[in-house]
């Protein structure tokens, strides 16, 4: 009977308190928090210290509405791609064959308007459709036939770049000719000017692009289930959402917004070139990593992947105005990358 | 008839002692190695090598990297070519350097091998070379540059596009002949950027494309807005240098100069797009390279340099429709007759 005289006086000297968990309200543990609750928030804080770096040492010729909208032009491309590369990372995913699809589309474009005679509306038509076919193919390979996106898009990549040089014979399509008879394919390359600022139509829609995506990844039952199929594959399956619908729709879009990067890939360089867009892939992944979405799916904002591709932007043309060898430029990026996932792998220790 | 290939692998042994038995086969067989199949000088080269294979009937292969810069793929070919008994390899490297062990091995086993317009490092690793004068080249558009601007040539604002950071040796080539076409101290003649002449504004590398013609065009712009002349690796960068100048207003009193002779690239010259560029004969280089192989197989002569140059020069003609005077040139309507691409 002792054991229960034992077990009462256990019962009275219970806490009374709710249980909850302990927290140390550090001011690191905060940091770690705001971090984690706001992904972006990262890269934000890099990118406004470099901007403040660079425009400290060069003053006014760096820090000028000029030059800092030169910057979003330069990295206008890299971004578009980026965006789509966001949206297949964020499914633990990673599409190698952005870059391919983003020429091919844009020679198809502009073939199809100069050999085969097409109306300029009908060929860009052509060429967004078939960029989305590529990345719905893409996503069928990874979602039906269960293939690891990794060796699913390189494969992809080598065909489409064959694909387009095959297609192409490598002839480039002047921009003299393009402008005298089909100018829309120049569309994005337009601009309009705010002071001294440039936004070319490029600009425009990688910004509208950003932001839109933002909004549905945050907003929308299918943005949601994004997250949820990069998070947890099996448990989002088991809470209805239809994984291979929504992988197989990500892979798509990110083909049509690969083909969109194409058209304004035309608009930036004026002519249809089967040259371009060599390492599309590699500077889309980096802009992405820097961005502060993380590799293993679920986590991170396609605004991160925006500012990003801003950092690198900074980055090159500040040290190139600074006259540094262009080495510098790749060296701290590697740089930036490899802080970035360190930084990534901090934040994940909030939740552990 | 068995005395006869005896005596003819006897010759043949005599002539080069690791020589593999497969030569000993009458038909003669030529390899060509090129950087890329889809860069369209490459291309041209590629024709121009099969036509005159066909009219001396040998029998031709060709090999390519899959990029510029893809040096293991060139090193597979070259086994392939020696296993395959080839007389000889027209070779253009992409690692002039890291190839050189590799030519060694093919010249051992009796191969004739052939630089095409882009010597290896060193020049002598090759038995001949086929190219263009490429400070010539970059010597013409400088000179040009300067008798176009006259008296202005001392207040000039130079912008320099070059091809990449490691500054491969054509890039360096035709940098530094431009600069001394154009009456600039060169400082070190194998590298550019070293240069203190204050009319230069800067170099930046445009990876020899559009898309990088236009970034570097943008951030020298952003640099020094009063830039005048600008020299280009290629065309392609020339063509994306003119975007950047357009988005700033600055494509009618800027003096774009550039090095190939491409059919876009004279195009462009005759639209006022580019004011004058070096055109150089990849097809030359080629058909003399495969006559070369042909010489070598039947009787053992190699190919001899130019006389006051370490390699075969294939000629390089300015193309413009302003010419200056002191400097030979022809005009767009004969370059597009020999344009390549």
């Amino acid at each position: 009977m002792s054991n229960q005289t034992e077990a009462d006086g256990g019962l009275v000297a219970r806490a009374d308190a709710v249980a909850s968990f302990e927290h140390q309200h550090t001011i690191l543990s905060r940091i770690q928090h705001a971090l984690h609750s706001n992904p972006a928030l990262v890269p934000l804080i890099v990118l406004v210290l470099s901007i403040a770096v660079f425009g400290a040492l060069l003053g006014t010729k760096f820090f000028s509405s000029f030059a800092l909208t030169l910057i979003l032009q330069q990295v206008a491309i890299v971004g578009i791609v980026g965006a789509a590369q966001s949206l297949v990372i964020l499914t633990a995913g990673i599409d190698l064959s952005v870059g391919a699809i983003m020429v091919l589309s844009s020679v198809i474009m502009g073939q199809f308007t100069f050999r085969l005679g097409l109306p300029p509306a009908v060929a860009v038509a052509c060429g967004l459709a078939i960029g989305t076919f590529i990345g719905f193919v893409n996503g069928w390979l990874v979602a039906r036939i269960k293939l690891p996106p990794f060796i699913v898009t390189l494969g992809m990549w080598q065909i489409a770049l064959a694909s387009n040089f095959l297609y192409s014979g490598n002839e480039t399509i002047r921009a003299q000719d393009i402008e005298a008879s089909a100018p829309l394919l120049q569309f994005f390359g337009q601009s309009i000017t705010v002071g001294g600022a440039v936004f070319t139509y490029g600009v425009i829609f990688f910004i509208l692009l950003v932001l839109v995506l933002a909004y549905v990844l945050r907003h929308t039952a299918w943005g949601r289930h994004v997250y949820a199929v990069g998070d947890d594959p099996e448990a989002a399956e088991l809470s209805g959402v239809n994984t291979k619908r929504i992988l197989m729709s990500v892979y798509a879009l990110s083909g049509l917004i690969c083909a969109f990067a194409g058209w304004a890939l035309i608009g930036r360089i004026g002519s249809v070139s089967p040259t371009s867009g060599q390492f599309s892939n590699i500077e889309s992944i980096t802009a992405v990593v820097i961005g502060g979405i993380s590799l293993f799916g679920g986590r991170g904002s396609i605004l991160g992947m925006f500012f990003g591709a801003l950092i690198v932007g900074v980055f090159s043309l500040g040290l190139r105005l600074l006259g540094a060898d262009a080495q510098w430029t790749y060296l701290l990026i590697g740089v930036l990358i490899i802080g970035a996932v360190a930084v990534d792998q901090w934040i994940r220790k909030v939740s552990a | 008839m068995n005395k006869l290939l005896i005596g003819t692998a006897l010759c043949l042994a005599a002539m080069s002692p690791a020589m593999t038995p497969a030569v000993v086969a009458q038909e003669v067989s030529a390899c060509l190695i090129t950087k890329t199949d889809t860069n369209p000088f490459f291309v041209k080269m590629k024709e121009g090598a099969e036509a005159k294979a066909a009219e001396l009937g040998i029998t031709l292969k060709s090999f390519a990297g899959r990029i510029d810069g893809d040096h293991e793929t060139q090193v597979a070919a070259i086994e392939t070519c020696i296993a395959d008994g080839a007389s000889g390899i027209l070779l253009t490297a992409s690692d002039t350097s890291a190839i050189v062990q590799s030519v060694q091995q093919a010249r051992d086993a009796g191969l004739l091998v052939i630089a095409l317009d882009t010597p290896l490092n060193p020049i002598d690793a090759a038995d001949a070379t086929f190219a263009t004068d490429n400070f010539k080249a970059g010597e013409l558009i400088g000179k040009w540059a300067a008798g176009k601007l006259g008296a202005e040539a001392a207040n000039a604002r130079i912008a320099l596009l070059n091809l990449g950071i490691s500054q491969p040796t054509v890039d360096v080539l035709r940098n530094q002949g431009f600069l001394q076409g154009f009456g600039i101290d060169l400082a070190d003649p194998n590298k550019w950027g070293d240069e203190t002449d204050p009319r230069i504004v800067g170099h930046d590398v445009t990876a020899g494309n559009e898309e990088g013609g236009r970034e570097a065009m943008e951030n020298l712009l952003v640099k020094d807005p009063t830039i005048n002349v600008v020299h280009t690796i290629n065309e392609p960068s020339a063509a994306g240098a003119y975007e950047a100048l357009k988005s700033f207003g600055r494509e009618n009193d800027v003096l774009i100069v550039s090095v190939d002779g491409g059919c876009p690239g004279v195009a462009n010259v005759k639209d006022g797009v580019i004011g004058a560029t070096s055109q150089q004969y990849p097809l030359q280089m080629a058909a003399l390279g495969v006559e070369a192989i042909k010489n070598w197989a039947d009787n053992g002569t190699k190919p001899e340099p130019t006389p006051g140059k370490d390699f075969f020069d294939t000629g390089v003609s300015l193309v413009t429709d302003e010419p200056v005077d002191g400097v030979e040139s022809i005009d767009t309507a004969e370059g597009e007759a020999l344009c390549w691409g």
